[in-house]
């Protein structure tokens, strides 16, 4: 067996508070815990508002994100052995409801994201957000670093395999996160710089090709990002509306529930992907700022722990998990100020709905679980 | 063993790969800073204000229109607050399924509604709607459309409908004066529509009145010399006679001598301002004050009053009316030949050769004075839009068959309110007073225009009119005694004068011992045998006057026997009461 828990001496060894001894017998890390927390609790003051003063909402959100935190408490205690041995299982248990998904999408003539279970609707893309970095991890753990060419195809097919999946469905932003994900594996996994240079090349190249096989929504997206004001009242009218929102916040924004243009209605999906713009609005640089540096801090918290691990599925995986998120932050925060296309990705954490918090929490929950059950070097 | 090099392997590996992702990662970090600073440090300035213009918005406050009360304060024009809905069609667009259910809402045809928004993406305002009850409205608003607006709006309402329809006039759907006192009297009745900045919501909530930038000032009301009371009688009155002898049209006229005022302006064929269906050019003209016609015997009495003014003449002066006068092809005569009779039995049995004889032998001028003095040729000083002149030619161009026809009302005309007027000037015994369609509360001083001994004279011989020799017998109101003269024209029609269409006409003044009312009556084209003025139109002026005089509490100033066996078919209360003294 290659981990080891942590053991009895090793923990009596050091002078220990309770909180902190606790936290160890639940595997869970406590600053990265403290920052999701600090983050969470700022979201659900900022959702209070952008749901207009409801509270029904808030407590709506705070239990999605009680189900994530069990979620996370649960994969903290999973052996990473038994996650590494079971994510082809989950990979090929993904593809396939992937395909069902599709094909019911393709009958029924329509956008088709989740299977409809009787009691709960389920997004298989949510699972393959964890599922594939896992494969990938899993896969490349066993194989000569860096990859070899086969390695990389089979790599490059199982990444893009549900990719391609999600995007079909459509869900490009999904399919996209999928990717990078996936991606970010292949590249700590020691990815030739001649391989990375030639795949912008080729990225440039598919994005020329891929144009073509974009849904018109979705063109029309990228072609709104580019020119809001082409299309002000239609497409162009949520990116100008969140800039307006954004900017017009200043440097201290206009208050705690007085943001004018969140408030009145003005910023479209405010609760949701757009809520980012509230936060701008209503607290200004500095609100943004501050939200910033705890996700900075959370990612760097979880980099430091995927570093702390010992072998290489573990490194791989807890990278990928803990750059994904950012990546996260970054589309979000990236398409409501402007930055990049609108591709309907939710900020991490604070956007309310959907079932991307209980992934995301999920997530770390995994990377508690690859820190708090890594190997025991030198002791 | 293989996993066991990779793990060997990957540490180092994982060095700078791991110092790159860092850099890309602080990269990002700084990318989303820069950019927050970008939009809420840089361009802070343009985008707050970009954000005020959307909750932001100058709503115009609707003033509301004054009300238009009769003398006595009774509503006659009223504004009610109503609303508009209308949209923005490039906002409703973008909600272009809820079309069904708008339409549905404001009971419109779904394809219709439908194809007036996208017939208009170009525009930023429709009307959907216009005056709908406030409740109705609300239930619209209520759908949460995006783009569906409501605006407060006034609609008019006329409470006395049909009976004031022609004096009012009425108001267009944006509450502008289109006819009558509503446009005459606009600059007044009209407020001024105020502004306000509001602060609403992308539905067009108004959340909060953040200030007044400018107050609405409501319009003032109006008091008109209208009684309510009397115009309804004449109204009543007026209908009844019209439907009773099929004529064509019809005017009532009802002015108090002793100011000037209009208490009564009737027309028929009317129309109910309420339903703007109703409203066409034959039905809303006031015809009071805006057709002529020719006066025919009715303007007698001012011919006689220049031939008394003259000195030549008074009231038992002698006048041959026998034989026929001739003038060129021309001649006239009377139907019934009545020979040398005195001035009042002239004008009691309207004889047209006695009076082509009175007005031959006066001069010109005299005449054309004394007529232009009483206000023929001039509009009133009513202020109604449209109001006519009427037409009399400068004496330079009279000749004597001119003067001939002038005596017996043809060859010049006059509106039903100018003759009015001109009897009410006779009833104040020679002072004109202005008409006025609004009330007057101080007396008013007038013009004398016609000296009182010749008004008091000539009111005398009017009175023997209205007697049971006389034409207009059937004008006299018991207990009151009546003055006035009846008229039986000919009207003009292509090429001279057609001989079956009549215009009946009786004006006079009553009680004739101290005018308080001067009224004129007009009946167009009576088409059910009876034609003659003192038929036709003597009876509405005797109920219609009766009646307000009565309503006025105007003492009577009649011995009670004498009306009675002049009008034994009256069989009022006040008459049977004095049947028993």
């Amino acid at each position: 067996m290659i981990y080891e828990e942590i053991s009895a001496e090793s923990r009596a060894r050091r002078t220990l508070t309770g909180t902190a001894r606790m936290l160890l017998a639940l595997k869970l890390d406590g600053p990265l815990l403290i920052g999701l927390a600090l983050v969470a609790i700022y979201g659900l003051f900022v959702l209070y508002s952008a749901s207009g003063q409801s509270i029904a909402t808030v407590i709506r959100g705070a239990i999605r994100l009680g189900i994530g935190a069990v979620a996370m408490l649960v994969l903290a205690q999973v052996n990473p052995n038994f996650l590494r041995r079971t994510a082809p299982a989950l990979y090929a248990l993904g593809i396939v409801l992937l395909i069902i998904v599709d094909v019911t999408g393709y009958v029924g003539k329509g956008a088709q994201r989740w299977l409809d279970l009787g009691f709960i609707r389920f997004q298989p893309s949510e699972l393959m957000k964890l599922a594939v970095p896992m494969t990938c991890a899993w896969f490349l753990h066993e194989r000569p670093l860096p990859p070899s060419p086969l390695t990389l195809l089979v790599t490059a097919a199982l990444i893009l395999v549900p990719a391609g999946l999600v995007v079909v469905q459509p869900d490009l932003g999904t399919g996209v996160l999928i990717t990078i994900a996936g991606g970010l594996v292949l590249v700590m996994a020691g990815l030739q710089m001649r391989i990375m240079a030639a795949l912008a090349v080729l990225g440039v190249i598919g994005a020329w090709v891929g144009w073509h096989f974009l849904h018109d929504y979705q063109r029309q997206r990228v072609l709104t990002f580019l020119d809001p004001q082409s299309d002000p009242l239609g497409a162009g009218y949520h990116i100008i509306q969140s800039q307006i929102a954004i900017g017009s916040g200043g440097v201290f924004g206009k208050g705690w529930m007085n943001g004018s243009q969140a408030q009145l209605e003005f910023l479209p999906e405010r609760q949701t992907d757009f809520i980012f713009a509230v936060m701008g609005e209503e607290f200004g640089l500095l609100g943004l700022a501050i939200l910033l540096l705890l996700y900075l801090f959370i990612v760097g918290r979880a980099l430091f722990l995927a570093m702390q691990t010992q072998d290489t599925f573990a490194r791989l995986l807890g990278g990928s998990l803990a750059l994904t998120f950012f990546v996260y932050v970054f589309i979000n925060a990236g398409m409501v100020s402007g930055l990049l296309p609108v591709v309907g990705v939710p900020l991490p954490l604070v956007s309310y709905g959907g079932t991307s918090m209980v992934t995301l929490l999920a997530g770390f929950g995994i990377l508690m679980s690859l820190y708090s059950h890594r190997k025991l070097v030198g002791s | 063993m293989r996993s066991r090099s990779a793990k060997d392997h990957s540490p180092r590996s994982f060095g700078w790969r791991a110092y790159a992702l860092q850099g890309l990662l602080a990269c990002a970090a700084l990318g989303l800073l820069w950019r927050a600073v970008d939009l809420q440090l840089v361009d802070h300035g343009f985008l707050a204000k970009e954000g005020a213009a959307r909750f932001s918005r100058v709503t115009k406050i609707s003033a509301h229109r004054g009300t238009i009360t009769d003398r006595y304060g009774e509503p006659l024009a009223v504004s009610t607050p109503v609303d508009s809905i209308w949209a923005n069609p490039k906002e409703l667009a973008l909600a272009i399924d809820q079309i069904p259910r708008l339409a549905q809402a404001l009971k419109v045809d779904q394809q219709e509604l439908a194809r007036r928004i996208t017939s208009n993406l170009d525009r930023e305002f429709l009307y959907l709607a216009r005056h709908r009850q406030p409740a109705e409205a609300q239930k619209i608003k209520a759908l949460g459309i995006p783009g569906v607006y409501l605006m407060r709006e006034y609609r008019r309402y006329y409470p006395a409908g049909e009976v004031t329809g022609h004096v009012l006039g009425f108001t267009n759907i944006d509450d502008a004066g289109q006819e009558g006192i509503e446009l005459a009297f606009d600059h007044w009745l009209a407020g001024e529509d105020g502004a306000k900045r509001v602060i609403q919501d992308r539905f067009g909530r108004v959340v909060q009145d953040v200030e007044s930038i400018r107050p609405a000032r409501p319009g003032r009301d109006l008091v008109l010399s209208l009684d309510l009371r009397i115009q309804y009688l004449a109204y009543r009155e007026l209908k009844a006679a019209i439907r009773q002898h099929r004529a064509r049209a019809g005017s009532v006229v009802v002015l108090d001598v002793t100011t000037g005022e209009v208490l009564a302006m009737v027309n028929q064929p009317a129309y109910n301002p309420n339903d703007r269906e109703q409203i066409s050019a034959r039905t809303y003209r006031n015809r009071a004050a805006t057709d002529i016609f020719e006066p025919g015997s009715s303007i007698k009495p001012f011919v006689v009053a220049a031939g008394l003014a003259s000195g030549k003449y008074d009231a038992g002066s002698i006048i041959d009316t026998s034989g026929v006068i001739r003038i060129g092809r021309w001649q006239t005569e009377d139907e019934h030949d009545i020979g040398r009779a005195d001035l009042t039995t002239i004008l009691a049995k309207s004889s047209n050769v006695g009076m082509a004889r009175l007005a031959l032998s006066l001069e010109p001028q005299q005449l054309w004075e004394t007529l232009t003095r009483l206000g023929f040729g001039r509009v009133t000083t009513s202020g109604y839009p449209g109001e006519s002149a009427g037409l009399l030619s400068n004496y330079t161009h009279w000749r004597p068959i001119g003067i001939a026809s002038l005596s017996r009302g043809y060859g010049l005309s006059v509106t039903p309110l100018q003759l009015a007027h001109a009897y009410a000037t006779l009833g104040a015994f020679g002072i004109s007073r202005p008409v006025s369609l609004v009330r007057v509360d101080e007396p008013v001083e007038g013009e004398r225009v016609l000296d009182a001994e010749v008004s008091r004279t000539l009111i005398g011989m009017l009175e023997a009119v209205v007697t049971a020799q006389g034409t207009g017998k059937r004008a006299a109101i018991p207990g009151y005694r009546v003055a006035g003269k009846t008229g039986t024209a000919w009207k003009a029609v292509a090429g001279g004068y057609s001989t079956d269409r009549y215009m009946a006409v009786f004006g006079g003044v009553a009680p004739a011992s101290r005018p308080r009312l001067a009224a004129v009556v007009v009946i167009d084209e009576p088409g059910a045998g009876k034609y003659y003025g003192g038929e036709v139109a003597a009876p509405v002026f005797s109920e219609v006057i009766g009646g307000a005089l009565r309503l006025l509490a105007v003492p009577p100033d009649d011995a009670v026997a004498e009306p009675l066996d002049k009008a034994p078919v009256s069989d009022s209360p006040l008459l049977q009461a004095a049947r028993r003294q």
